[in-house]
Parts: structure tokens; C-alpha cells; sequence
């Protein structure tokens, strides 16, 4: 069996002396998609830190290609694409200055592919409109107009469905699953019952382990 | 590595420019304050001229503080602050960019207006360009420690008295070394002593403090 890309040990997570879950194994492999669900405040955001590194476990660890994840932040960096709920838009920035510096963070993009990401969101018009002026959906496009830039081989969205339409909602999720079937990764928390799901589609219950 | 260097200083000038009210409050404040000492004071020459290196000094310090708590603020609520932890670039290379631009439009905008208020303490023409000298080299140094503080109380509602309370006694020796050139050249005495202490603890916080500060916010982005 070959090796998992990103993986879960024992990972056991604490918060403000409440125990959100323990000993949670998961593996993520190359089409895989996971579907992170639970009732409110049942750790499906503080997973989701976790697998970045943005927070530490209180027990178990985290490992990308089998080595611990302290040791390969570098190669992490590389390879993964975290939008979290709130997602790095500067309200005072127009779409296209946010994803010209979202996107150089990583890898520099051309303003031709900004505005082709921005028009298959679209937002084709609003490239050059402050993001505070737009609607609470279109920010979110915003930042989901990422996806459709250069993007690397493993999404960890948090609740990317927010605020979206139903065409929004049905756009992304075949995009979503496209990216799995051609070998890429997606982690995401959501409530909403996915209608397009890729062959490699799982789901974890955080309420069920606890209980 | 450079590029983005760039990019985040672009990109941190156009976002201070685009709330103009925030570029003047600190300026604003250094005014107000010099110009309260002569209205409580009275308006002695001798004794204002007495007092000014320290009085500069010490209203460019608090200006400098004023503008540092909501450094780090809207980047850590928007989200900014994790992007730019999960990404590849170096993090203290992002922040001392960040900064920098910070400090290029309170900072030197402090510099370049101290010898209009000086002049009205009744500092002589000939102290200017140890004043201006000693607040080039002390305001970065002022804003990056204050950074360090800032970074480790981002993640609090109201970190704005912590601040203070954790950042100025390491403003102390600033404080010291910058009035103290300016009081020696008023009286005529040799000022390069302090002013090579204060370029020495300028080149410290310019290399050091980008690394306490990117691990500053990685724990308060982590919490």
C-alpha cells in the first residue's frame, strides 16, 4: 500500500480545558476527499488547524509523507492551499490586489489569470471595486477564485460553501471534486450534504466520536 | 524571496493610504503634545530649551506606541496573518517588510516633522541634525520592539495597556541614548557616543527582532 500524503496519528485535541476529540486517526491519499462533520463547536475548525500546523495537537502528531509535520513545514507550505473562514481579504484591496498578493505568497499569477480566476467566479466587473463594497457571497467568491488559479494538490477549506448561491454552491462542488479526480486533495468542514462527490469521497463525524 | 519583499511593501503603503485618518493620527498627537508644553510651562526659552531633547523624545515615543496596537490588528481578524504563516515565505521576512512600511509613514513622518516642533521649544538650528541624527536611528527601533509587543497581543480584545505596560521599559535605554545626544549637543559636548549606541541597538533590532516577532504571531495565531 503506498504511502499516505498527509496522515493523522493519535491526534488529540484540547481546548480551553475541553476535550474536542481524541485519538483520531484519518489519511488523506492523492482524489481523496474529506468531509469533516459535527454539530457546532465539536473541533471541525480546530482539525482543520491542526493538518495546517497552525496549531499544535495536545497529543498525537500530524505527518505529511510520513515524516512529523514540525520537520516538512517547508514542503507543507508548498503543497497546501488553506482558506479558512476568515480568508485573508483585505476589504480595502480590490479582488484583484487580494489575489495578486494571495497568490505571490505562494507563486506569483498574471493579471490575465487573476481575471480569468475572477471571471469564472463571476465576479468578471468587480475586479477593481473595493471588496468591503461587495456582498458577503461575492467575498467568498473572492477568496474561492484561488482555486481556480495555479492551485497546489492539497485544499483545506474551512466552510467553503458560506454565503454562496445554489449555482455557487453547484459550481464549486464540481470543481471541488474535478480537482479530486485529477489527483489532487480536499479537506473541507460543511454542513451542506454534497450532491457532486468524487470516487475518493469519505466523511468523518467528529459529533458521532464523541459520543 | 526579494519580490515579495516588494510586493508586501506596496501592498501595506496602499492600504495606509486608502485610511488616510490612521497615517495622521500619530502625527496629530506629536504636535498636540509639543505643543502643550509651552501653553502649561509658560513661555520661558531658557527653561523650554532646557526641557526639549527630552520632551521630543519622549512624545515621538508615545506616538510611536499610539500607532502600534493596531499594527498587527485587521491582518490577525481578516485572516491574513494564518495565510501568511501556512505560506512558504519566510515569516520574519514578511514582518520586518510590514514594518518597515509602518515605520516609513509614522515613523520617519515623526522624523521629518520634529524639527518644525523643536523649533518651537526653542531648540537652536544648530541641534537639528543631531535631532533629526538621533530620531532616524531610534524611531525603527521604537517600532520594531514595539512589534514584538504588538504581535504577542494581537489575539487580545483589548491589548492596548499591556502593550504599553510590556514595551516601555524596553524603550528605556532608546529613550536614554536619543535624548542624551541631543542634551549633549545642546550643551556643546560630543555626541557620536550616543549616537554610535543608538545605531548599534538600531542594527540589533533590525536583525533580531523580525524573529521574536514572527514567533510572537505564530503563537497568538495559533491560540
Amino acid at each position: 500500500m503506498s504511502r499516505p500524503f498527509l496522515e493523522a496519528v493519535a491526534l488529540t485535541c484540547e481546548r480551553d480545558w475541553r476535550l474536542l476529540f481524541e485519538a483520531l486517526d484519518l489519511r488523506l491519499m492523492p482524489g481523496d476527499m474529506l468531509q469533516i462533520v459535527g454539530p457546532n463547536g465539536s473541533g471541525k475548525t480546530s482539525l482543520l488547524r491542526l493538518l495546517c500546523g497552525l496549531m499544535q495537537p495536545t497529543a498525537g502528531e500530524v505527518r505529511l509523507q510520513g515524516e512529523p509535520l514540525a520537520a516538512q513545514r517547508g514542503e507543507l507550505a508548498r503543497n497546501l492551499l488553506w482558506i479558512g473562514h476568515a480568508a485573508g481579504i483585505k476589504g480595502l484591496l480590490t479582488p484583484e490586489e487580494n489575489l495578486a498578493w494571495l497568490c505571490a505568497l505562494h507563486q506569483p499569477a498574471e493579471r490575465q489569470a487573476i481575471w480569468q480566476a475572477l471571471a469564472a467566479v463571476g465576479l468578471r466587473g468587480f475586479e477593481d471595486v473595493p471588496s468591503h463594497r461587495l456582498s458577503a457571497g461575492q467575498q467568498r467568491r473572492v477568496a474561492l477564485a484561488r482555486l481556480y488559479l495555479d492551485a497546489p494538490p492539497l485544499w483545506i477549506l474551512d466552510e467553503p460553501f458560506t454565503a454562496l448561491d445554489k449555482q455557487g454552491v453547484a459550481q464549486l462542488e464540481a470543481h471541488l471534486a474535478g480537482h479530486c479526480e485529477r489527483g489532487g486533495m480536499v479537506v473541507l468542514t460543511t454542513h451542506h450534504t454534497l450532491e457532486n462527490k468524487p470516487s475518493g469521497y469519505r466523511e468523518l463525524d467528529l459529533g458521532q466520536r464523541a459520543a | 524571496m526579494s519580490s515579495v519583499f516588494a510586493l508586501l511593501l506596496a501592498r501595506e503603503s496602499r492600504l495606509l493610504f486608502r485610511r488616510p485618518a490612521e497615517l495622521a493620527n500619530p502625527l496629530v498627537f506629536f504636535a498636540i503634545v509639543i505643543a502643550l508644553f509651552p501653553l502649561a510651562v509658560g513661555p520661558e526659552s531658557q527653561l523650554l530649551q532646557t526641557l526639549s531633547p527630552g520632551l521630543v523624545w519622549v512624545a515621538a515615543l508615545l506616538a510611536v506606541l499610539l500607532s502600534l496596537d493596531g499594527l498587527f490588528r485587521s491582518d490577525f481578524e481578516d485572516g491574513s496573518l494564518e495565510q501568511w504563516v501556512v505560506s512558504p515565505q519566510p515569516l520574519a521576512l514578511l514582518v520586518l517588510a510590514k514594518v518597515l512600511a509602518h515605520w516609513l509613514f509614522t515613523g520617519l513622518a515623526l522624523v521629518l516633522l520634529s524639527p518644525l516642533l523643536a523649533l518651537m521649544l526653542g531648540l537652536p538650528p544648530r541641534c537639528l541634525p543631531v535631532l533629526l541624527l538621533s530620531l532616524l536611528l531610534g524611531t525603527p527601533v521604537l517600532s520594531l520592539l514595539g512589534a514584538v509587543g504588538a504581535a504577542l497581543t494581537v489575539g487580545l480584545k483589548r491589548g492596548g495597556l499591556l502593550l504599553a505596560l510590556l514595551i516601555l521599559p524596553l524603550y528605556i535605554p532608546v529613550l536614554i541614548l536619543g535624548s542624551g545626544a541631543l542634551q549633549a549637543d545642546l550643551q556643546g559636548l560630543p555626541t557620536a557616543g550616543h549616537l554610535l549606541w543608538l545605531a548599534t541597538l538600531t542594527a540589533l533590532a533590525v536583525t533580531l527582532t523580525p524573529f521574536a516577532i514572527a514567533a510572537g504571531l505564530k503563537i497568538s495565531v495559533g491560540e
